[in-house]
């Protein structure tokens, strides 16, 4: 058997090792691979992510039992020392050796740190790794805590750098980009296109200063500003060095390899280094004089690597390399492609500016006019893709070449035709290079049937994530001209979408299930479609759940949650989490009385299980005597808005936290959703509320209150995202009402508002163009119909107790008046509990 | 636990040998389900108005041996009567007694009928 270590576990020696266990050749060698980081690879590309949800895991390329299931030995938090390449052996530093045949380098690469004066003060970081990142978010909030208005700088404006622009933003740190250069992103970008990115950014708060060459960074051990020579100086709290990479090439050194004369292992177009059975890969490479900081190429290196040892040779390089970029940065479209500037006498420019938009839009096409060379999309990057695929194809142009980024294209009126003109061959996710031909022919062949089989099957879109809106499109047009439409039914009853459903409903002013399943369904329903039509009646005429009990679920048919021994729980309201103490006695002498299990459960709210069906009648009547309401906890509503104490007792409270989320819980209680919907009102941005936990979430700052939607706990959880700033209690209520009212219109059913957002095309930005800027010219709509949901609340426990006919449903047989004989309690602790399961 | 299931078999239309008096028709609600009980059994009924069609069965659900089924949403699955269980949504046929979303023990299934306003199930002892 023979022994390939792969010395470095990043994005590349990851992919290296899953291509290597893919080739049918591997079964022979032992695969032993080193990593220096705590953990296995993981996305890089998407670091950024971790800002907003801290989920390590959720970047894990692989999680560590796929190194186990495919054989391949992970030694992590291991970093190799030397490597002795006449005993073909490698050393770590726990002082151990090993043996290889083949040895691959996919050692990537660090920051480079410019040899300024000052960089080791404290506050100065680098941003490469998530160490790096658990580190600037510490130090974000440790000076948060200590000055609001806190700013931080970012040395470079390039790519990396922006994107880190973006996450001081995020920190709630005023960003400040310092570039050398006369322009932003001066590889991809041409003075014009900077300028209009520029002033695109800067609109949106970030602060730019070009052709800014730092001298020295001030303060004591801590950073305090940035000095720029002559007079010129800037105050900041925090530095984050975006200045390129080096490649961490030092063992390359150690054992003699050819390296470039500024760093970066020399490598063929085989990935063989200088010294026999030593192979580079990833951003330690240098092949064509260039080390390519993306993960593309790399990831075609790692292919050919593998082949080479395992016996393809013919598998190489090729010649050119595409750079071509799309990403966006705060929202904001920048793409380029193939040159995207050049001299006049190497081709000919079309370019479109509108800076009142900032949009800027360039081609350049060769002298005949027949073929695209590239170009830079600022504003809108909608036909990058396409574009990229003309350049890369060498698709002849239209006639008006001009056509391809101005004019009005209406609907099927484009000047590219569609994603399935492209020949087959066409490489549609280079960070995979999967062509249109495998992605069509896996659906044609039956191999795959949604874009999920596609995704598994391929990897497709699971790089940088740039192809995925082709993909779709490819997949979409595939499964169509096959005859078969995706759609998202409910279920075998009513061939809708939940939003289609709920339009019907309304157009057709539907009230009842049956009338439902006549006039548009099929059947006579099931537990699936019954309960979210019962949510779209609720929504659309806040009909209570006892409106039509059969059609509820079970825990909304009962108005409590059944318990594992069919008993049940009794959750009283109480809003933001204030209560008297005169309600807490009445909470124990019921809980006392009935002999009900006591618990304070997550949500700030005391929850008292136990009861027995034929019980809850007589238990809510005390309960609401008292002037408690129905908590909602068994239905897919409003449940609860969580408080911190906030400024009537927090030292540091910014505004009065419980008084808004009583407020709150109080305006939506009752409302049913498509999902749970839980809120959250912070003091201030120490969070005590978890507001970012939730579907909704208000932090009270300097202002006003910062408004966060689509965030949950739970299975998956999620962080909340900021859908306005300092705004004060009639626009976020103004907001919340516009917010919520369309997710209950468009969502489906069990959707939570996170899962909603991440459907909703255009994401957090189509949701504040709607919200906010009222793109859809719907938001008075919405108002009135929250505000009518809100007129009409009505607390079903009331209605239930006042009731003799609804008192009748809460009886467990209805011959006898007889208790369940099967129910079984034992003690526990001081109290009780359902017998175990067995 | 295995002793309450055993209390249940499915009882054949055919062999019928005493019809049980259980309720009146508007005891149970339309398009839904209430438990019934006789002797120390535990019966759900299901008033299938949409089937014009009457179901009786266990009121045992076999997944966790809980009395819920009757407190469960009914519907069809390609036409077979069916009704969910409300702990887990496990299904069964109100047909055969069969579970449709597994492979747990099937439930026991009783024939119902009605005469003047009451519900009558039929049990053979
Ligand atoms: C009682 C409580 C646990 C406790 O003792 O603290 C609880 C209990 C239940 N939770 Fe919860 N959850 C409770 C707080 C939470 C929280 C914490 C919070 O709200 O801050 C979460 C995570 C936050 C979130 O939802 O984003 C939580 C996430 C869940 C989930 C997962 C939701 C998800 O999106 O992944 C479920 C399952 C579901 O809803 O489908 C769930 C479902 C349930 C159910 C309803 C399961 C069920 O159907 O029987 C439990 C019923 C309890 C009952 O009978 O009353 N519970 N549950 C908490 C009641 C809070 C309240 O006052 O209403
Ligand atoms: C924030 C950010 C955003 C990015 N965005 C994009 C993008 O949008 N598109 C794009 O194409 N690229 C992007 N990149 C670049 C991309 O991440 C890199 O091209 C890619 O990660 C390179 O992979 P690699 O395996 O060569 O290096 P790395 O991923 O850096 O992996 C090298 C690994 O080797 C380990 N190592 C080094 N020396 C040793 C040793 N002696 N012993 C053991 N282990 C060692 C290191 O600790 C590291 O874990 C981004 C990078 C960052 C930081
Ligand atoms: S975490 Fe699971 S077990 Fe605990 S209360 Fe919530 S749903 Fe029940
Ligand atoms: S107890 Fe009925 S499905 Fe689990």
């Amino acid at each position: 058997m023979k022994t390939v270590i792969v010395i470095g576990n990043g994005m590349v020696g990851y992919k290296f090792c899953e291509k290597f266990r893919a080739h049918p050749a591997n079964a022979s060698y032992r695969l032993l691979v080193f990593g220096e980081e705590p953990r296995p690879a993981y996305d890089r590309v998407h670091l950024s992510e971790f800002f907003e949800n801290q989920d390590a895991k959720a970047l894990e390329l692989a999680p560590a039992s796929w190194y186990v299931d495919n054989d391949v030995e992970l030694i992590t938090n291991q970093r190799v020392t030397d490597i002795k390449s006449e005993l073909k052996e490698i050393h770590t530093m726990s002082g151990d050796s090993y043996s290889y045949d083949q040895l691959v380098l996919a050692t990537g690469s660090v920051p480079f740190v410019p040899p300024i004066k000052g960089v080791e003060k404290e506050g100065v970081f680098v941003y490469r790794t998530i160490e790096d990142l658990e580190g600037m978010l510490a130090y974000a909030a440790q000076i948060k805590a200590i000055k609001p208005d806190g700013k931080a700088a970012i040395l470079g404006g390039g790519l990396l750098g922006l994107e880190a622009g973006k996450a001081v933003l995020d920190m709630g740190l005023e960003p400040h980009v310092v570039e050398f250069a006369p322009k932003l992103m001066p590889r991809q970008l041409d003075a014009r296109s900077s300028n209009v990115l520029r002033l695109k950014l800067e609109s949106m708060g970030m602060q730019v200063h070009l052709g800014k060459a730092t001298n020295q960074i001030l303060g004591d051990k801590v950073i305090e500003g940035m000095d720029f020579g002559e007079d010129d100086q800037l105050d900041v709290d925090m530095l984050i060095i975006s200045a390129g990479i080096r490649p961490r090439d030092e063992l390359g050194k150690t054992c003699g390899l050819e390296m470039g004369t500024r760093g970066g292992v020399v490598v063929n177009n085989k990935m063989e280094t200088s010294v026999k059975d030593i192979y580079a890969i990833g951003e330690v490479a240098l092949y064509n004089h260039m080390i390519y900081g993306l993960v593309a190429p790399g990831y075609e290196m790692a292919d050919v690597a593998v082949n080479q040892i395992l016996g393809s040779p013919e598998v190489i390089m090729p010649e050119e390399i595409d750079m071509s970029t799309k990403l966006k940065l705060m929202g904001v479209d920048v793409a380029s492609f193939g040159v995207p500037y050049m001299p006049a006498d190497k081709g000919l420019s079309i370019i479109f500016e509108n800076k009142t938009k900032f949009l800027y839009k360039r081609i350049n096409v060769s002298h005949d006019g027949k073929t695209l060379l590239g170009g830079i999309l600022v504003g809108d990057a909608n036909d990058y893709n396409i574009l990229h695929q003309m350049y890369l194809n060498n698709m002849p142009l239209p006639d008006n070449a001009e056509e391809l980024i101005v004019g009005a294209r209406g609907e099927g009126g484009s000047a590219f035709g569609s994603a399935m003109d492209l020949p087959d061959t066409a490489q549609i996710c280079s960070c995979e290079s999967i062509s249109k031909g495998a992605i069509c022919s896996s659906l044609i062949e039956g191999k795959c049937n949604s874009l999920k089989d596609v995704i598994s099957l391929t990897k497709a879109t699971t790089g940088c994530g740039g192809c995925k809106p082709m993909v779709t499109d490819l997949v979409n047009e595939t499964l169509k001209s096959l005859g078969k439409e995706v759609k998202d039914v409910i279920c075998e009853h009513f061939e809708y979408t939940r939003q289609e459903l709920y339009g019907i409903v309304k157009v057709k002013k539907i009230t009842t299930y049956d009338e439902a399943l006549d006039k548009c369904g099929k059947g006579d329903g099931c537990e699936v479609c019954k309960p979210a039509l019962a949510s779209i009646f609720a929504t659309i005429y806040n009909d209570t759940a006892n409106k039509e009990e059969v059609i509820q679920d079970s825990n909304d048919r009962f108005l409590a949650n059944i318990q594992r021994n069919g008993s049940y729980s009794v959750v009283p309201r109480i809003p933001g989490g204030e209560i008297t103490p005169e309600k807490l006695i009445v909470i124990g002498e019921v809980a006392k009385e009935y002999n009900l299990y006591t618990k304070i459960t997550g949500g700030q709210r005391i929850d008292l299980f136990g009861a027995e069906l034929n019980d809850l009648p007589a238990i809510w009547k005390k309960l609401i005597d008292a002037g408690f309401e129905s908590g909602h906890a068994y239905g897919k509503s409003l449940r609860t808005v969580k408080s911190c104490v906030g400024s009537t007792w927090c030292r540091y409270g910014m505004d009065e936290s419980v008084s808004f989320a009583i407020e709150l819980e109080d305006r939506y209680k009752g409302l049913r959703s498509p999902h749970k919907l839980k809120g959250g009102v912070s003091g201030c941005i120490r969070e005590c509320a978890e507001a970012r936990g939730k579907d909704f979430g208000v932090i009270a700052v300097e202002g006003g209150w910062n408004l966060y939607v689509c965030g949950n706990g739970g299975a998956t959880p999620k962080h909340a995202i900021l859908l306005a700033e300092q705004i004060d209690n009639e626009t976020v209520i103004k907001y919340l009402d516009r917010f919520l009212m369309y997710y209950i219109r468009t969502a489906a059913p069990l959707m939570r508002t996170a899962a909603w957002l991440e459907k909703l095309e255009g994401g957090i930005e189509q949701l504040k163009k709607i919200v906010v800027d009222d793109s859809l010219n719907l938001a008075e709509e919405l108002e009135i119909e929250m505000q009518s949901l809100v007129d009409k609340y009505e607390c079903e426990w009331k209605q239930a107790v006042e009731n003799e006919e609804i008192k009748k449903r809460f009886s467990h047989f209805v011959n006898t008046d007889e208790r369940d004989d099967n129910m079984v309690f034992v003690p526990m602790r001081e109290q009780k509990m359902p017998e175990a399961w067995t | 636990m295995e002793s309450i299931a055993s209390l249940y078999t499915a009882v054949d239309p055919n062999k019928v040998s005493v019809w049980f008096k259980a309720c009146k028709v508007n005891d149970i609600p339309e398009n839904g389900g209430a438990c019934v009980k006789y002797n120390n059994k535990q019966i759900a009924v299901y008033n299938f108005k949409r089937k014009q069609a009457w179901y009786a069965c266990q009121n045992l659900c076999p997944h966790k041996m809980e009395m819920v089924l009757s407190r469960g949403m009914i519907g069809d699955a390609d036409g077979i009567a069916k009704v969910a269980c409300p702990m887990h949504k496990k299904t069964f046929s109100l047909e055969t007694g069969e579970n449709l979303n597994g492979d747990l023990p099937s439930i026991a299934t009783f024939p119902v009928k009605v005469e003047n306003g009451f519900v009558y199930i039929g049990f053979s002892e």
